[in-house]
């Protein structure tokens, strides 16, 4: 991207770049909005009981989102920003991986779409599988394995021992 | 009955062979949690939520608190071998503990560390046993207005004295009030950002906002800026110290709780600053002050010793106040939630098999961990070799299972998937997440407290300050506030 010579749109996109916390501010404002207006369609005729009714915090908390995103728009165009987070496995300096974040998301998804039908054994064994591979496990020999057991005894501890009940599935149907 | 007759009375609860056993595998959970880089006492606790569906609250709590001194001993584990603390309390261990590992003196370092939190943890518990129950009968008829209060607290002290942001920490509050209203109003039954979801007339579970915030959060964003090549710990031998050690850290020892305790009481984050300030202190008196920044001991004795003492301060708080100060201290006050028990002034004349049983089992615990961190050291630095897709695989895998296990509805993993794509996009701007937790866990409360109180006072906004403790509390509030300009005064004026 880089190597390409300066286009007109080039200055915005990168000062978008610089300035992607405005999308912060965006969704507080949205957020805002949304508790707003669900509080202020509230009929509260009927159900008001002592001085203050079930429409006041939503107010407030309401307009504390839309105070907080003007205040947080203000700071980010005076150059003020988040700093991200650091920890032990995390290098800042690589740019954001979108790829896996992506890629985990759907996983996890599928997880949840056949936890019902293929019950949790498979399910949890194949997030667990999925989600190793894409963050970069290749080991086709010991990553199933270990997901298979671990989805295995987790059903068991809850189903059996803590009394939590976790769908089994046709699996442990036949079992 | 007086503290001791309680305490001895807790042992006999804690001494029980089966809540000896929570209290080994909250330890061992502990230390394996500590060592493991990526999570924190936070998220353990919150992944391990779900079990009080299953278990007693005695039970469960002892398991708890024994996760959270464990992760203490066990963070040190990897600050000085692998010089990457995880846990904020851990980083300065790292300072002196990591160039003495790296001059071959791991061993000694570990050992002072292990010690370190054996006798502040001994300490801050003593002073726990000593202050509860004291702060406990001066809180114990407070009302209404002084729970308000002393939840405003809390609001104001995790957005304002934690982080570097003002703004981001109230920003990050006000998504985790927003979340809490989710669902039938307490008190009127009217629908709250319900959308006509019948699934949400329940409101969002705590479990699925923390176990999205501290777990899914933490693992995506860990997933997005993954570090190739993992960094080598240092290997190590067996902790011992000699003679000569011992005479440089024992002092060193019995100062950092002082430090620690009453730093953990106060919402003031947790380990960070009292461990800091332990190290600050020790290299003053240092008689080696050369050493320092090559690995002196005492730099690693003060600052752990301060670090699990502020576990015990925190206990403090959030037992006779039901305050939260840390992350950690947040998530088990949303496991007493589950349990449907209000900590608080109350809770030792209500539950006092629970609130003795606990903190004498912080004592086992304590025994525990010094026995298995001191030997056992090697093999716990074994753990930082773990495949890194595995961990995170795993957590995203317990997660699952602690959310579906709430209630059973697959929506409450979309929900939880949803919360957690949140708590990533909070790391990437640098909003802190337990402004978000503390605002969902104690915001409906708040708000019931805030709405009962004027009830009393038939509307009238005098009648929630009109306790002494209430407007002690809100005197505190306005210095919080105030803290900064007062600062910037004083600097200007020197």
């Amino acid at each position: 991207m880089s190597l390409r010579t300066q286009e007109p749109s080039a200055g915005r996109r990168s000062w978008l770049r610089d300035h992607s916390e405005l999308g912060v501010c965006g969704l507080l404002l949205a957020l805002g909005v949304l508790v707003l207006t669900d509080a202020l369609t509230m009929d509260v005729d009927l159900t008001q009981r002592g001085p203050v009714g079930p429409r006041t915090v939503p107010l407030a908390v309401g307009g504390g989102l839309l105070v907080i995103a003007v205040l947080l728009a203000v700071d980010v165009l005076r150059g003020g920003r988040g700093r991200a987070e650091g920890g032990e496995d995390v290098d800042l300096t690589e740019p954001a991986d979108w790829r896996t974040v992506t890629l985990l998301a759907g996983i996890f998804l599928g997880a949840a779409v056949l936890i019902e039908p293929a019950g949790f054994p498979v399910a949890g064994a194949l997030l667990f599988w999925g989600a190793a591979f894409a963050l970069g496990s290749r080991r086709l020999d010991r990553d199933p394995l270990i997901a298979a057991v671990l989805s295995l005894v987790t059903y068991g501890v809850f189903d059996q021992l803590l009394g939590v009940p976790l769908p089994g599935g046709p699996l442990m149907g036949v079992l | 009955m007086n503290a001791l007759d309680s305490l001895l009375h807790g042992f006999g609860t804690a001494l029980t062979p089966l809540n000896l056993l929570w209290a080994a595998l909250g330890v061992l959970l502990g230390t394996a949690i500590g060592v493991l880089p990526g999570i924190g006492p936070a998220m353990a606790v919150a992944l391990l939520l779900p079990v009080t569906y299953g278990l007693d609250p005695v039970a469960a709590f002892i398991m708890f608190a024994g996760i959270y001194y464990g992760a203490m001993f066990g963070g040190s584990t990897t600050s000085i071998l692998l010089n990457t603390p995880g846990e904020s309390a851990a980083v300065v261990a790292a300072m002196e503990g990591n160039p003495m590992a790296k001059a071959g003196r791991g061993a000694q370092a570990l050992a002072a560390a292990a010690i370190g939190h054996f006798a502040g943890g001994l300490i801050g518990t003593i002073l726990l046993v000593a202050l509860a129950p004291a702060v406990a009968d001066l809180a114990v008829d407070i009302g209404a207005p002084d729970y308000f209060a002393l939840m405003v607290l809390a609001f104001i002290a995790v957005t304002s004295v934690l982080g570097s942001s003002r703004v981001r920490g109230l920003a990050s509050l006000l998504i985790g009030l927003a979340i809490g209203l989710v669902g039938l109003d307490q008190m009127t039954g009217q629908q709250r950002l319900t959308f006509g979801f019948l699934q949400l007339a329940d409101g969002v579970d705590v479990v699925i906002v923390a176990v999205g915030l501290f777990a899914i959060g933490e693992a995506l964003w860990v997933a997005a800026h993954l570090r190739r090549g993992a960094a080598e710990p240092i290997p190590v031998g067996r902790p011992w110290l000699g003679r000569e050690d011992v005479r440089r850290t024992w002092k060193a020892w019995l100062r950092g709780p002082f430090i620690g305790f009453p730093f953990g009481a106060i919402p003031a984050g947790g380990a960070e600053i009292p461990t800091f300030l332990s190290y600050v202190m020790e290299k003053r008196l240092s008689k080696h002050p050369r050493e320092w920044g090559k690995g002196a001991i005492e730099g690693v004795a003060g600052p752990e010793s301060a670090a699990s003492a502020s576990a015990a301060g925190t206990l403090v708080s959030m037992l006779t106040l039901g305050l939260p100060t840390t992350a950690v201290a947040a998530v088990m006050l949303a496991a007493f939630q589950q349990y449907g028990i209000q900590p608080g002034p109350l809770l030792f004349e209500r539950e006092p098999d629970l609130v003795w049983g606990l903190i004498a089992s912080l004592f086992v615990g304590m025994v525990l961990l010094l026995a298995l961190n001191l030997p056992l050291a090697p093999l716990w630095a074994r753990l930082l070799r773990i495949p890194r897709p595995y961990l995170y695989a795993g957590i995203l895998f317990f997660a699952a299972v602690g959310a579906y296990a709430v209630g059973g509805e697959v929506v409450d993993l979309v929900i939880l998937l949803v919360i957690g794509l949140v708590g990533f996009g909070m790391r990437r701007y640098g909003l802190p997440v337990l402004p978000a937790v503390i605002g969902v866990i104690l915001g409906p409360a708040a708000e019931q407290q805030l709405r009962r109180a004027l009830q009393i006072s038939d509307g009238s906004v005098t009648g929630l300050v009109d306790t002494p403790f209430s407007i002690t509390v809100y005197a505190v509030i306005a210095l919080l506030l105030t803290w900064p300009l007062l600062g910037r005064l004083v600097r200007r004026n020197r």
